[in-house]
């Protein structure tokens, strides 16, 4: 990376690809980055309620499904509406919502991997209800 | 203070590094006012759209955290019915649908209202505003009509802590776009009294930002709450 005089000016070459006012983008490549990713998050939603429904995925397995699509969608959300992108003015941006996505992760992953610990060591409702008379 | 930067010849300005902390804003050729600051990457510091964008983005990942809790709270007690009713029996997937349609259809508006204030089109700003919160408003008229047969039909907050955590979790989501609603309203009256100035055009970025993330949020409760929920 030389000091080339494109990569010193400012909304120059340093500009996000998905951000809104980006100079080279027309309204028409705007609009239609809109509505791919609504086609993207209505499939994806479809595709939700369908598995939701359905009989022919083995029950145990589908909200590890639903934990996926929800996933994914939330991925497009995060790249065709809000222009979450790997430019380089979106660096924070990125590092931010990395460090969001790990404290909902211990703080979700944490609360339902302790409270079923505490659930398999608790003496049952009826014992207990024996105990305390 | 005269030897700025008509000092410096050609040559070295071009080998100035970038990304190099610390690089004289000045001496790479902007006005040659020789501020020393440090942490000014490439092109000076970053716009102030790009960081008042940062900044609101630190609020919303905030709120979100927020509602992990809610949604730890409300995962770890969705099987808790205390022998009242559960998800299954409470749940209508159809309506679900329907309020998922509406926000994810206001949220694509609200991205329409982005890309007419980029090119300052006064009409479609205000059409496209004015649709998200029809939208949004069928949305929370849905959330209320549920809310009120559920209480009705004896399924109250009060009933279970699963019914607890629910009124919780998708209230407080309801909550949010209420404010959301409000806030869209004065964008609208902003933006129709003062143009498109840069400050107004800001507060327009946030409230995208704000009313996009409102709808991931939507994502993660449908599929937790109402479909994981539904099978239990």
């Amino acid at each position: 990376m030389s000091g080339r005089r494109e990569d010193l000016e400012p909304n120059g070459s340093d500009v996000a690809p998905g951000v809104i006012d980006a100079p080279e983008e027309t309204v028409r490549e705007k609009i239609g980055g809109y509505l791919l990713g609504l086609v993207f998050a209505t499939l994806l939603t479809i595709a939700s309620f369908y598995v939701a429904g359905t009989n022919l995925i083995w029950a145990p397995s589908i909200p590890i499904a639903l934990a996926v699509l929800a996933i994914a969608q939330i991925g497009i959300h995060l790249a065709f509406f809000l222009h979450i992108t790997t430019a380089p003015d979106n660096t924070n941006n990125i590092l931010a919502l990395a460090f969001g996505i790990l404290i909902v992760v211990l703080v979700v992953a944490g609360s339902l991997w302790i409270m079923d610990h505490l659930n398999q060591n608790m003496v049952p409702m009826d014992q207990m209800m024996q105990m305390q008379r | 203070m005269s030897t700025s930067s008509e000092a410096v010849p050609q040559r070295h300005r071009r080998d100035i590094d970038p990304y190099r902390l610390g690089r004289g804003y000045g001496a790479a050729g902007y006005g040659g006012r020789g501020q020393d600051a440090t942490g000014r990457g490439a092109g000076g510091p970053a716009s102030k759209r790009v960081i008042v964008g940062f900044g609101f983005w630190i609020f919303l990942l905030s709120d979100i955290v927020m509602f992990s809790a809610f949604f730890a709270a409300h995962a770890v007690l969705q099987t808790a019915t205390a022998g009242g009713p559960s998800g299954r029996d409470l749940f209508d997937p159809s309506r679900v649908a329907l309020e998922t349609a509406f926000l994810l259809a206001s949220s694509f508006t609200c991205g329409m209202s982005a890309v007419a204030s980029s090119v300052r089109n006064q009409l479609w700003t205000q059409v496209s505003l004015l649709v998200t919160g029809v939208l949004g408003t069928c949305f929370l008229a849905l959330e209320a009509y549920e809310f009120t047969n559920m209480i009705r039909s004896g399924a109250g907050p009060q009933t279970s802590a699963f019914l607890s955590s629910f009124f919780a979790v998708v209230g407080l989501h309801g909550c949010h776009v209420t404010a959301g609603l409000l806030w869209l309203g004065t964008m609208m009256a902003q933006v129709f009294v003062k143009g498109f100035r840069p400050n107004i055009q800001r507060r327009l970025l946030c409230f995208n930002l704000f009313w996009h993330t409102l709808d991931i949020i939507w994502v993660a409760l449908f599929t937790i709450v109402y479909l994981i929920g539904g099978g239990r």
